[in-house]
């Protein structure tokens, strides 16, 4: 595998095997477009995400050490004291239950403890009762946001001065912006609950995103640095064998990214239930695969076509063109002339 | 000499990689033996199981507690915690009555005692004040120099309070180091010794105190405004005003009044007796101490200079909280059971192994033997991870969280991603047609660039959600760039270094199969091949067509018209094709 991934590296560096990720950009666009229209749509018509407890408010129940894990027990246990709420019972790591309610009295908070102490088979101090106001999820989330902000400003200033165009800052951004847009719409299509840790998750996959395109772009940068000096390509072409050259590291580096997240979403939810890890990965293991693709179709395409009117690179352009049709023009003279 | 320059260099930064590492083992097993550190890190509430306490806070008199008196007592009970010493707290409100409070461990007596006690405000006559450093070993006052009470002190302000024992323990209080062990609340009749913490515009000061002379509870109410110069007119100067009630008024004229007489015998504006200062304390803390610039009979001081409108109004606010003292009563306590934090951190880790173990898998396929590079990096950069989260959970008390961990996990894959890039620059090199060796250098020139301006975009999301977000997400932000700055450590100092060493070994430098770095299975073919010669993907085959043909011996003419450096390279090409001889020859 590694040998015929080596060539495939090799091909895409050369340029043998190229994948078009700049001329097709209209319909990597078209694609972001919709999925984008519908992540912000979705939320809507479903009205609003799974949001997590932090964010409703209520009570939580933990019963530890149960002998079964059956949800149903729980969710009845509730009933029987308030009749009509619609508990929400999980399993989290190992044989604790959590159930979480809506707001409750204190008088239904013991009456429900004392049910579900009985319903479990455990003892009085294995289960744990915690009200959760509203305003914790909130807080958390305007203080994200906020940071949220302020580092895409930072970001993009940063980028701006490395990379010494603002067209690259942009694109990077607006890459971004398309993975944070369809991450949201995934999760409001998976109907995952929206947690605190979610959202570090989210804020993750933001830094991930940005990471992942500098990368590709110090590529592209480093490939048309000279290109006045050239006429071998033109500039959308410089990029898309940038992002060629570098799309073995691309998915080298998604592979190794996801592994661990992987891990934690797949294996470690059997065994962890609901919880902050499992939330978290969602979010990266989302994030990670479509921040990759934006770099890839979004970011680096927008950034030749933000370029594309530069008098300079036209010129080149026309060079390029001038010169491949004179080469063809002479196709009887197979290599370049030896120097003689 | 050309080439024993990148080795022993190579070997120096080894070197001092391990002198980082042992420096930082040292650290922390000096802390250790000291008592004070632990070789595992300190966990917070979800791992290790903890405390969860919501307090009702209960005004005297029975008033409805106001939204403002929350947030009041939310800061007051941070600070109290803050002080006894428990790390990564997290106070918050909830359904605007109640507070939170969630306390890693279990809280001693000691701890809970704080908590739920009501704030204690009170006025205290300074007896003596000094900068907040502790007075140096050697000059400390000797024994029999120390001041003696010579009789009965008559009033607050008599320096017979001062007993040595108060002033030795005055001249070691260190003030700009506040000790985090806060002892228990002092008596309001005896002399007190404590500190005002440094703010923005002032360091620590330090003091001796009378006893207590005016109660907090004696303040009727508090503002604060820009003051009025003497025609009237709004001056820049901001200003708090106190109102104390009718007993508050007698003992605060009393006690300015004596006040006053130090403020004109030390020379009046330009004196600086400190016995004309009233210090403001609050929970045994001066929060202020200004001068008694005059007798106030009328119960409504007025105190100025140098406030700007926020610490007016952090003042005021504290006066008015400190007139109403706010006591706690905790109405639940909840233990998070150490199994429950146990197993989500074994399960945490489980996960992070599963992850770390495919991650492995997966460079060894991809890099073959330069995946063992990876795997050696990975674990230096556990390593340096590992150590200074220990030592930072001793010195800062930096407790791990699951979020915390959760960074870390994901870290692996954005560290591993810095060997990738390089390892892919060194490939690009190699396809140019380079030699290893040079491969490596100029690989490293390329991927430092891009290495550090990606890092960088990593540290600054760290940093900026560090800063700004609250809870749970710190924790992660903190992990998320801790692992950054290792990750960095490591590629500069280890896998760098490491790779230029490898490079000049018999196995990598000649590209064995299974190093990962083959020229063959890379494809690799020189980029210059004499003037105007570039290398276009049609060129692979030609290329080796041609080797095959000079081979033969048949271009004995074309080779006849090479030049030096084409003859050089054709050569070095046919050595990598018959990978005959050492491709680190060519060297640097």
């Amino acid at each position: 595998m590694a040998t015929s991934f080596a060539n495939f590296g090799n091909e895409l560096y050369t340029g043998k095997r190229s994948y078009d990720f700049v001329e097709s950009k209209k319909i990597w666009f078209l694609i972001a477009a919709v999925l984008v229209a519908l992540s912000i749509l979705l939320p809507v018509v479903k009205g609003g995400f799974n949001l997590g407890i932090e964010f409703r408010g209520g009570s939580e129940f933990t019963v530890s050490n149960v002998k079964t894990t059956d949800a149903t027990i729980g969710e009845k246990a509730v009933e029987d004291v308030v009749p009509g709420s619609v508990p929400r019972v999980a399993n989290v790591a190992g044989n604790t239950m959590r159930i979480q309610t809506d707001k409750l009295t204190e008088d239904e908070t013991l009456q429900i403890k004392a049910g579900l102490t009985s319903a479990y088979g455990v003892t009085d101090n294995e289960v744990t009762s915690t009200f959760i106001g509203p305003t914790w999820g909130a807080d958390v989330t305007k203080q994200a946001l906020l940071g949220l902000a302020i580092f895409v400003g930072l970001a993009a200033v940063l980028m701006a001065l490395y990379f010494r165009t603002w067209k690259m800052s942009l694109s990077a951004i607006v890459g971004m912006l398309v993975t944070m847009f369809v991450t949201a719409g995934v999760y409001a299509l998976s109907d995952f609950e929206v947690t605190p840790s979610a959202i570090i998750g989210f804020l993750t996959v933001l830094s991930y995103s940005l990471y992942d395109t500098v990368v590709v772009f110090d590529k592209i940068r480093e490939n048309t640095a000279d290109l006045q000096a050239s006429t071998r390509r033109t500039f959308s072409e410089e990029v898309n064998l940038a992002v060629n050259q570098t799309l073995v590291r691309s998915i080298n580096t998604m592979m190794v990214a996801i592994l661990p997240v992987g891990a934690i979403l797949f294996i470690g939810a059997g065994l962890l239930g609901a919880g902050t890890l499992r939330d978290l990965s969602l979010a990266l293991f989302v994030g990670i695969l479509i921040g990759t693709a934006a770099t890839i179709f979004i970011a680096a395409p927008l950034y030749a076509w933000l370029r594309r009117g530069e008098p300079e690179l036209v010129k080149q352009a026309e060079r390029v063109h001038h010169r491949r049709a004179h080469a063809a023009a002479k196709t009887d003279s197979p290599a370049e002339p030896a120097t003689a | 000499m050309a080439r024993t320059g990148p080795k022993n260099t190579a070997l120096r930064v080894l070197v001092w990689l391990g002198v980082i590492l042992a420096v930082l083992t040292a650290v922390l097993a000096g802390g250790t033996m000291a008592g004070q550190a632990s070789w595992t890190p300190k966990l917070a509430l979800d791992l290790e199981g903890g405390t969860q306490m919501i307090l009702a806070p209960k005004v005297e008199g029975g008033s409805d507690i106001t939204e403002e008196q929350l947030n009041q007592a939310v800061a007051i009970i941070r600070q109290r915690v803050d002080g006894s010493g428990v790390a990564e707290a997290e106070i918050s409100t909830q359904s605007g009555r109640n507070v939170v409070v969630s306390l890693p461990g279990t809280p001693s007596k000691e701890t809970r005692a704080l908590i739920q006690a009501s704030a204690d405000m009170n006025f205290r006559p300074v007896l003596q004040a000094g900068p907040g450093a502790p007075v140096p070993a050697e000059s400390l006052t000797p024994d029999d120099q120390l001041p003696q009470p010579t009789a009965e002190p008559a009033n607050g302000s008599d320096v017979n309070w001062i007993t040595p024992e108060i002033y030795k323990k005055f001249e070691t209080l260190d003030c700009d180091n506040p000790s985090q062990d806060k002892q228990e609340r002092s008596d309001p009749a005896q002399p007190l010794v404590t500190c005002e913490p440094a703010s923005a515009n002032s360091p620590a000061i330090k003091y001796i105190l009378g006893p207590v002379e005016v109660r907090g509870a004696d303040i009727a109410g508090s503002s604060f405004q820009l003051q009025r110069g003497a025609q009237g007119a709004v001056t820049n100067e901001w200003a708090v005003n106190i109102q104390f009630n009718e007993e508050g008024t007698a003992k605060f004229k009393e006690v300015t009044e004596r006040l006053y007489q130090f403020y004109i015998a030390g020379g009046g504006q330009s004196g600086s007796d400190p016995k004309s200062q009233f210090a403001i304390v609050l929970d045994d803390q001066v929060i202020s101490a200004p001068r008694s610039l005059a007798v106030i009979t009328d119960g409504r001081p007025q105190i100025t200079g140098g406030f700007t409108e926020e610490s007016a109004k952090a003042l005021s606010d504290q006066l008015r909280f400190g007139a109403l003292p706010i006591s706690f009563e905790i109405q639940s306590e909840q233990q998070i059971s150490a199994t429950l934090g146990g197993e989500q951190l074994r399960m945490g880790m489980l996960a992070g192994l599963i992850g770390l173990l495919l991650v492995v898998v997966y460079s060894l396929i991809q890099y073959r033997a330069l995946g063992l590079v990876t795997v050696a990096s990975l674990v230096m950069a556990g390593a340096l991870t590992y150590l200074a989260i220990a030592i930072l959970g001793w010195t800062e008390n930096y407790r791990l969280s699951l979020a915390g961990v959760a960074g870390i996990i994901v870290a692996i894959g954005q560290t591993a991603d810095s060997f990738i890039v390089y390892f892919e620059r060194i490939r690009d090199e190699l396809r140019e047609g380079r030699g290893l060796v040079s491969a490596v250098e100029n690989g490293w020139k390329r991927a430092k660039r891009t290495v550090l301006a990606s890092k960088a975009v990593n540290l600054l999301a760290a940093l900026v959600l560090y800063f700004v977000a609250v809870g749970n997400v710190r924790g992660f932000a903190f992990t998320l760039g801790l692992t950054a700055i290792a990750d960095l450590i490591v590629v500069f100092m280890f896998t760098h270094p490491t790779l230029q060493l490898l490079a000049r070994t018999k196995f990598f430098g000649e590209g064995h199969p299974l190093s990962g770095l083959d020229p063959k299975s890379l494809g690799a073919v020189p980029l210059y091949r004499g003037a105007g010669r570039f290398r276009t993907p049609a060129d692979k085959p030609a290329a080796v067509a041609a080797l095959r043909a000079k081979n033969t011996g048949a271009t004995a003419e074309a080779e006849r018209r090479m030049t030096i450096a084409e003859r050089r390279l054709a050569e070095r090409q046919e050595q990598l094709a018959g990978s005959s001889k050492s491709a680190s020859k060519e060297g640097n």
